[in-house]
């Protein structure tokens, strides 16, 4: 765990202290498990959109891609009746289409990713919108799916399968990042694209290898979506998604320029936020203050870890200025 | 030093300056006068400290110690604004010039004249303005030209007219002809004794010596990062000159081969890339020598070793390496033949500054450190440590990063890159910028050792002494195309210059 993952994970226990010292609640288990749900739908696909600003890109199509993919499914399984696992691989596959689309856009034709990523946002919007015709897509009533209800929204020990789920895809993209070799190209190109190439790193292919992780960890965070809401409002559905995504990610550590974050640091945003919202239902803020409060606390957090680290940055360089002087007088 | 009374007072003198990295020191104990009206050449080789200099002067950065005196009064550093403010105004190597604006704009850019009620923009009165200015350097455009359209040495009368505008007294010229042809050249010799004789001082920043001879009324030389003498005008010459700067004999340094020349490792034969896509170059290199590539700027150098190297595409010709045609679609399929390059500019292609120094060196050969996709933290420090002691890199810990070391040492690890893989043909891209005396040495001394071992060494380079003083062989490019060829025995400066210039 790196120093900024561990100051961020004092932030959400001291704000997790306080919140509880007002509102006892706030640690019931009822409580908790709704939290860690929402920590695990919203963690699942911030930790692809890290894939995607650890290359200095971003996407903002990630809210009308959860709002699509999920008409999708529940469209696949409750009108037609697709097997549930066809139907999530049918899914998966579409959203790989959508990030492969966007990859090679953004590497091959030179655009750039917000341009690419924000007429995603509108494409896919319009098209859940349109072919639903505005109305909600739904299961037939009374329709059960019972395994696909256990892997989303079912519980075990109390522990909601969408944070398991999150947890799970945390461990295997953390190795991916921190471990693979894959890993170490993105941080390089994320770094220096330039010194990428010239060192022999096929720079395109892991910008695209990025946007399709994205997208297929937004794809499978539809499905949970879908089977959380159980039913999906093609113009409200997912709305501003992305913009979560980002904050998660900017509040772990991120840098929109690229080339600096970590795994564990984006899941500690997800969940920041989420101890957020649950701050304001608890504490009786009015819930429309909801997004002020988490634009506060990113500003907040942002700026003191920006000033933390331009303070430690001088620190070091005093003391080798300091090595430097006497390296002389001893030369001397 | 000027210190007897009946001499006009100093218009500027920076007094003692040292200024410190972290890592390395760029400036110590400098001091340099200037008096109105003169022309002082400030001359020293890559990265002896003009530069950093010429920011302190300019107040981009805050020297560690020592006072800029400006009319007799001291500063310990100055603000962009107060440089300024006392008439320092520079004549940048890039130029800092807008393409989307005409030339009476970019002369006034942030201080547009307006008029009228609301303040606007006076695009006329801005013209009116600017039109004598552009007299006063000779210029042959008008203030309405748009930027896009003027040549890069009507683009440095305009930065200039634009110092003028200012009040300037002080001119700083960095390196303001090497971009230029013979005749733009005159051109500007013209418009700095003109200044002279309006009473502007000039710092005239150059390596072309002739010029410095021609123009220069007193030169200063810095050699790393120190004021390695002084030369007033009648002791002038080009060899002074040369004697200040290098300090010793770089020819002293050359070390010939070991054995026998081998067979030829790459071959370039009618090369032809986008930047000269009508001149074909083809040159040689064998195992056991050092070729060194000299040219002017703008000769193709660098666009022919990026071209070999994959990173950009080749018009047309062919590229063999031990005989067999090389794959140049990229640099990957290049760096798995076996052919690397060490770029001119380290810093953006070089390394990943932000990465740690055992990252860099593993960069391009992450594969045999790691073992089913996954890296081994071990098997990277372990090739990294092997690297450092092999090379002599001078830092606490192999996992800093790479933008905490010195020029040389970062140089060294873009080496350590290449030289922990397999190298069949490295390609040096001015290898030695802007690095120390003492780096110097140790990577030329890598060069023949690599030369010994068979592996195929090419040396581009504008560093004339150095050309000189490592190579074997000395290729000359002009404009794309190898103008002609030295052995060792017609080695001279005279000779390069003579094939880089052409029959102009």
């Amino acid at each position: 765990m790196q120093k900024k993952d561990l100051g961020l994970a004092v932030l959400i226990i001291v704000v997790g202290f306080v919140v509880y010292l007002r509102n006892p609640l706030f640690l019931s288990p009822i409580n908790l498990a709704n939290t860690a749900n929402l920590i695990g739908l919203f963690g699942l696909f911030a930790i692809g959109q890290g894939f995607v600003i650890m290359t200095g890109g971003i996407d903002l199509s990630v809210g009308s891609m959860i709002a699509l993919l999920g008409v999708l499914f529940v469209e696949l399984i409750g009108k037609y009746g697709v097997p549930w696992p066809l139907a999530m691989l049918i899914v998966i596959a579409a959203g790989t289409v959508m990030g492969l689309a966007h990859g090679l856009l953004i590497t091959k034709l030179k655009m750039q990713p917000f341009v690419v990523t924000l007429c995603g946002l509108l494409i896919y919007r319009g098209v859940a919108r349109g072919y639903t015709g505005e109305a909600t897509a739904g299961f037939p009533f009374g329709a059960t799916f019972p395994e696909v209800e256990w892997l989303t929204i079912g519980r075990s020990f109390g522990v909601p399968h969408s944070f398991i789920a999150m947890l799970l895809v945390g461990v295997i993209c953390w190795v991916i990042l921190h471990r693979s070799v894959f890993g170490r190209h993105l941080y390089a190109v994320g770094k220096n694209e330039d010194a990428a190439r010239y060192s022999g790193i096929r720079t395109d292919a892991v910008v695209i290898a990025a946007y399709v992780i994205c997208a297929v960890l937004t794809s499978i965070a539809a499905i949970y979506f879908a089977m959380f809401t159980r039913s999906v409002q093609p113009s409200s559905h997912g709305n501003f998604y992305e913009l979560y995504a980002i904050a998660a990610a900017v509040l772990g550590g991120f840098s929109l320029r690229g080339g600096e974050g970590s795994i564990v640091g984006v899941m500690l945003g997800a969940l920041l936020l989420q101890e957020l919202q649950n701050l304001v239902n608890l504490l009786g803020i009015p819930s429309s203050l909801n997004f002020a409060v988490m634009g506060a606390v990113i500003l907040a957090g942002v700026l003191a870890d920006q000033q933390f680290t331009r303070y430690r940055e001088r620190q070091r360089a005093r003391a080798m200025e300091l090595r430097g002087q006497d390296g002389r007088s001893a030369a001397g | 030093m000027t210190s007897a009374q009946d001499l006009p007072a100093p218009l500027l003198v920076l007094d003692s300056i040292c200024k410190t990295y972290p890592g390395v020191v760029a400036l110590r104990d400098v001091t340099i006068t200037v008096m109105p009206g003169e022309v002082l050449a400030l001359i020293g080789e890559n990265g002896a400290g003009k530069s950093t200099l010429m920011k302190i002067l300019g107040g981009v950065i805050a020297p560690s110690s020592g006072r800029i005196i400006i009319d007799g009064l001291a500063h310990d550093r100055l603000s962009v604004a107060q440089s300024q403010g006392a008439g320092i105004a520079f004549v940048h190597q890039e130029l800092n010039v807008f393409d989307n604006l005409d030339v009476a704009a970019n002369i006034f850019l942030g201080r547009e004249l307006r008029s009228g009620p609301f303040g606007l923009v006076d695009v006329r009165a801005m013209r009116a303005a600017a039109q004598p200015l552009l007299d006063r350097v000779g210029a042959r455009f008008g203030p309405a030209t748009s930027v896009a359209e003027l040549s890069l040495a009507e683009r440095q009368l305009l930065e200039i007219a634009k110092a003028l505008s200012l009040d300037a007294r002080v001119v700083i010229m960095d390196e303001p002809s090497s971009s230029l042809t013979l005749k733009e050249t005159q051109v500007l010799m013209k418009v700095i004794a003109d200044l002279k004789a309006q009473g502007i001082a000039v710092i005239y920043i150059s390596h072309r010596l002739g010029e410095v001879e021609h123009c220069a009324d007193r030169v200063v030389v810095l050699r790393d990062g120190q004021v390695a003498g002084g030369l007033t005008r009648a002791e002038i010459s080009h060899d002074a000159m040369i004697r200040l700067m290098i300090g010793r004999d770089l020819k002293a340094l050359y070390t010939p081969p070991a054995r026998p020349l081998g067979p030829v490792i790459l071959e370039l034969e009618g090369v032809r890339n986008s930047t000269n896509p009508n001149a074909a170059a083809s040159l040689s290199v064998r195992a056991g020598e050092i070729v060194g590539v000299a040219g002017l700027v703008g000769a193709g150098r660098t666009e022919l070793a990026e071209a070999v190297f994959g990173i950009t595409r080749l018009r047309g010709g062919s590229v063999k390496l031990d005989g067999a045609p090389l794959d140049i679609s990229s640099p990957r399929s290049t760096i798995a033949a076996g052919v690397y390059l060490v770029p001119e500019d380290r810093k953006r292609t070089g390394l990943v500054l932000e990465s740690a120094i055992c990252e860099n060196i593993s960069m391009a050969d992450l594969g045999s450190v790691s073992s089913r996709g996954l890296v081994s933290e071990a098997r990277l420090h372990a090739r990294a440590e092997a690297q450092r002691t092999r090379l002599g890199i001078k830092t606490a810990d192999v996992d800093r990063k790479a933008a905490e070391l010195s020029g040389g040492n970062q140089q060294k690890v873009v080496l350590g890159k290449w030289l922990s893989m397999r190298p069949r043909m490295i390609i040096f891209d001015e290898p030695t910028r802007g690095i120390d005396v003492g780096a110097k040495a140790e990577i030329y001394r890598l060069m023949r050792e690599l030369a010994d071992a068979g592996v195929g060494v090419m040396m581009i380079s504008s560093d004339m002494e150095e050309v000189i003083g490592v190579s074997d062989r000395i290729v000359v490019l002009r404009e794309g195309e190898v103008a002609g060829a030295l052995d060792r025995a017609d080695f001279s400066e005279h000779n390069v210059l003579k094939l880089a210039v052409g029959a102009h």
